[in-house]
């Protein structure tokens, strides 16, 4: 079942620079897609319409049913609620301990104290870190802040996640850590994109691969594909 | 439920960002001290200067002086054509014995003199004392009972009154003036100090932004911040309000070089203050929130 279809869609930035071109795409429930390119290519500002950061000049945007260019700028929250989304600089509340930066998802949302005790401990468990429920961000390694940035964008049950470059940031071996733990989510059902640049990850995990190349679609690789 | 749950989580949050952020919360509620300070100053002197020429204009009477030889009849006559002037709020009659008692009493000096004066030599007149409604048309009412037969002269201090009154009404002005420039100063003082704070918080002003929280949801624990900073940086205001208004008034008797000049008695004016600077700052407070993160609500 389709969860996102984007019909030709365009975006020329006022400095002029057109980031996205004529771009048709269609991305079904519970898929793991790579979006991948060189610099500047479009990728950023493809995921940036996509949770509603930047709107396109012209085309269509469905995400989940809403016609998300179309949303003003006081209901964007409403598309938010429904993905999940992480970064390579982890934006974490830096005052704040990992239990509480994930129970932040939850409490604007007036979510019961026992439920998200209970969300809580059940997310961050699934990205492996229960045990550092207390400490604050700068206690943790870049791998286990990407963990917990993951938990907050998946607390509450996102039907997407969108991940911008999430291992841009880490060694190898902790990006790998994170995929497994990305992977594990996407079993769980949740539609992944993950934009990145590393194409050991691309290739290790053999998902469907989307190349773009100035704003268009260069190649689409479905699942096992792309070598 | 819900709601109840969303606003305790928004005060809870409020609190913890004045005290997560305790540095920048400082720099605030001290900017907001000062200010309130200075508008307590100019507040309790605006009320005082009002209170004063309120004073001033109660006291002024006029006092017409009768003929000596008028008879008690011809006296309720003029007494008749006094009450009937417009503008004449008050009016009493003294009479020439009276005055002499009073004064005899008043003075040992007086009294030894006029003690021995027969009533043919008392030179001492007959008087009505007239108030009257307002200060501004005591000039028109002296003149009209100036006219009166058998009034032979009226005084009520001209020249010094007038003068007197144009100068508390210049002073009072001046005040109101500074009272409404300084309350305006303070909230663009205060306004800019928590947009520093807010400012630096744009991370988490995105943040929650990109988690779906909705405009209000971020506004809200913010304004309930500029609240409390504002009734924070109220409490030094209003404690050197009340004990030092206090201070001032034991140590100058309750007035100002003379018993003319009266002091605002500090009950209940000391607390309506401190509750004006509370509204000021609270008010400030939360408007400099709002306009500082409506800033970081634009896409």
């Amino acid at each position: 079942m389709e969860l996102i279809r984007l019909t030709n869609v365009k975006k020329t930035y006022k400095t002029g620079v057109t980031a996205i071109q004529d771009l048709n795409l269609s991305i079904n429930k519970g898929e793991f897609v790579f979006i991948i390119g060189s610099t500047g290519c479009g990728k950023s500002t493809l995921i940036k319409m996509l949770y509603r950061e930047e709107k396109p000049n012209s085309g269509q945007i469905i995400v989940g049913g809403v016609d998300v260019g179309k949303l003003r700028n006081g209901k964007v929250y409403k598309i938010r609620r429904k993905i999940g989304v992480v970064f390579q600089d982890f934006k974490l509340l830096p005052k704040s301990t990992v239990y509480e930066n994930v129970a932040f998802a939850l409490e604007i949302f007036g979510v019961p104290k026992d439920e998200i005790h209970s969300k809580v401990v059940k997310v961050l468990d699934l990205v492996g870190l229960k045990h550092k429920i207390k400490s604050y961000p700068a206690q943790l390694s870049g791998g286990e802040q990407q963990r917990v940035a993951i938990a907050r964008a998946i607390v509450n049950g996102p039907k997407l996640l969108i991940c911008d470059e999430p291992t841009g940031n880490l060694d190898p071996n902790t990006s790998m850590e994170i995929m497994r733990v990305l992977e594990e989510i996407n079993k769980l059902g949740t539609t992944i994109i993950m934009v990145t640049h590393s194409i050991d990850i691309v290739k290790e995990l053999n998902k469907r691969v989307i190349v773009l190349d100035s704003g268009r679609v260069l190649k689409d690789y479905t699942e096992g594909t792309y070598r | 439920m819900k709601a109840l749950r969303i606003i305790g989580r928004n005060i809870r949050d409020a609190f913890k960002g004045v005290f997560r952020n305790f540095s920048l919360s400082l720099a605030s509620i001290s900017c907001i001290t000062i200010t309130l300070i200075v508008v307590a100053v100019s507040i309790i002197l605006s009320y005082n200067v009002e209170n004063f020429t309120k004073l001033v204009e109660e006291d002024v009477t006029i006092v017409a002086f009768l003929d000596n030889s008028l008879n008690d009849e011809k006296i309720d006559e003029i007494k008749d054509q006094i009450s009937l002037i417009n503008d004449v709020d008050k009016y009493e009659f003294i009479s020439k014995n009276d005055i002499t008692k009073d004064m005899m009493d008043s003075s040992e000096v007086f009294s030894s003199i006029m003690k021995n004066w027969s009533e043919a030599e008392n030179p001492i007149q007959n008087t009505f004392q007239i108030k009257v409604e307002n200060i501004e048309q005591i000039e028109g009412v002296a003149k009209e009972i100036k006219e009166i037969d058998g009034v032979t002269l009226v005084k009520y201090g001209e020249g010094m009154v007038e003068q007197l009154i144009s100068v508390f009404d210049v002073i009072h002005k001046v005040c109101v003036i500074s009272v409404i420039a300084l309350i305006l100063v303070t909230a663009f003082l205060i306004s800019n100090t928590i947009k520093i704070t807010i400012n630096s918080r744009q991370r988490e002003i995105s943040i929650m932004r990109l988690i779906g929280a909705s405009n209000l949801n971020i506004r809200i624990p913010f304004i309930i911040e500029g609240l409390i900073l504002g009734a924070l940086g109220s409490i030094i205001p209003i404690i050197a309000t009340i004990y030092g208004y206090n201070a001032i008034y034991d140590s100058f008797n309750g007035q100002l070089f003379s018993p003319f000049i009266k002091l605002i008695s500090p009950t209940p004016f000391v607390y309506t203050i401190s509750l004006i600077l509370l509204g000021i700052g609270v008010l400030v407070g939360m408007f400099g929130s709002w306009r500082a993160v409506r800033k970081h609500l634009r896409i």
